[in-house]
């Protein structure tokens, strides 16, 4: 997708905004950069180079945010020494964008090994960033040792007792899922009964029309399983935003920038602020990924999504940290 | 015949430990077994080893790993780079565990 300077796919598509037929792949590699824009049926996707061209309403909404992830505070392996600085970098980035993000979502692994004092730097950090306000869900890594108790402490005010979450902002439905809970052996990432229940429910009286935007750590559709990129029960929860015509997915863990739209969907995986993964299946683990130290920055990123009210669209921007 | 067949699997298993101290091991009921963690698998994925002995994990990973009895028999806490876990199996018996954190890995100790 990088590589075009514009794609333009279009589908067929439904009165009530849903396509079983319609399937679009494509994938954003981190350290490459796109701009997305959802609008019905129709999905156009820029390089972050085409940018200046375009006018302010289509690439500013009238609610941008930005999601960062995996900032694994406390990794200090070769394949990235100084998590903190690049965490750093993530935050000066988001503090020079041109429209300033009403808030932040971080989508899990904080930390590297739940550690209280990688809490606090991280905490410490982000206090920097122009947004004040930051919602989060739980990565595997933050739940190590006490299946989460003090990740609920710290970030859980107003959650219900497994974590999970909704807010409304300028006329979106933002709901946070914990998928790195009780996960089972031979499994993958899981919601659970319970989760499901409040799902269903926290959505039964939305309007059709309301934008829905899900964020969670491990994806939510199938990456790649065979390293453990997807959740169990996810179709059981995309199940219930079936109506609703605009839902954006946004998840972390894989380290990369991926994206692909099914129908109604739009899903995409945010780059990590600390270290990169290979790309699924191409090397024997998906353990940190060393590069050349004047190419990390090119491979780590945050993301920015604006969102344009009335016109039901998302536009999710990722952005390297070079 | 039986603890020889366990030995002779245990020897086949585990690099650098000759086929006669491993005998002698399973004979005093003390031997100890290393399981490696490298690149999110447990190496061997299948231990065979004599009632009393004791496993060794170490995780070679970058990454942090756990090691986790499926039936809840045992549970380390959350190993980083280069710690270990062990535990002693007094019973025989079947006993499959996987990484908590990630659940792809998996591996059985066999307990003969």
């Amino acid at each position: 997708m990088a590589g075009k300077t514009k794609d333009e796919i279009q589908y067929d598509h439904n009165h009530d905004g849903i396509d079983r037929r319609g399937f679009l792949k494509c994938m954003a590699w981190a350290g490459t950069g796109a701009l997305c824009v959802m609008s019905g049926g129709v999905l156009k996707s820029y390089s972050l180079s085409r940018l200046p061209e375009m006018s302010s309403k289509e690439a500013l909404g009238e609610l941008s945010f930005v999601q960062i992830s995996d900032s694994h505070m406390g990794f200090n392996k070769p394949a990235n020494p100084d998590v903190a600085g690049t965490l750093k970098a993530a935050v000066d980035k988001i503090n020079a964008l041109s429209a300033a993000p009403e808030f932040m979502l971080h989508t899990g692994d904080i930390s590297h090994l739940s550690k209280p004092e990688e809490f606090d730097t991280v905490d410490q950090i982000l206090k920097g960033a122009k947004p004040s306000d930051v919602f989060y869900v739980p990565g595997e890594h933050d739940v190590l040792n006490d299946d989460g108790k003090q990740f609920l402490e710290r970030y859980g005010k107003g959650s219900k007792s497994g974590g999970w979450y909704s807010f409304d902002k300028k006329g979106a439905h933002f709901i946070g899922l914990v998928n790195v809970m009780n996960l089972k052996a031979g499994g993958l990432g899981t919601l659970g009964h319970e989760q499901l229940e409040w799902l269903e429910d926290d959505v039964k009286h939305l309007k059709h029309s309301t934008p829905i935007v899900v964020f969670a750590h491990i994806p939510l559709w199938s990456v790649y399983p065979e390293w453990g990129w997807g959740t169990e029960d996810s179709a059981q929860a995309l199940a219930y935003l079936k109506k609703f015509g605009s839902v954006t997915v946004l998840n972390g863990h894989i380290h990369q920038t991926m994206q692909k739209v099914e129908g109604n969907v739009t899903f995409h995986t945010a780059a990590s602020t600390a270290f990169p993964q290979p790309q699924p299946g191409k090397a024997d683990s998906p353990g940190p990924m060393k590069v050349p130290a004047e190419q990390l920055k090119s491979v780590l990123g945050i993301t920015d999504v604006n969102y344009v009210q009335g016109q039901h669209a998302l536009a999710v921007v990722d952005s390297t940290l070079a | 015949m039986a603890v020889l067949t366990a030995a002779l699997v245990i020897a086949l298993g585990t690099l650098g430990i000759g086929q006669r101290s491993v005998l002698a091991g399973a004979q005093q009921k003390a031997e100890t077994t290393e399981v490696k963690i490298d690149n999110f698998s447990f190496g061997p994925g299948t231990l065979t080893i004599p009632v009393g002995a004791t496993v060794t994990w170490t995780n070679r990973d970058d990454i942090p790993h756990t090691v986790v009895s499926t039936d809840g028999v045992f549970k380390s806490k959350v190993l980083d780079t280069d710690e270990k876990f062990s535990f002693t199996f007094s019973k025989a018996g079947t006993y499959p565990y996987f990484c908590s954190i990630h659940p792809k890995m998996t591996g059985k100790v066999i307990v003969q």
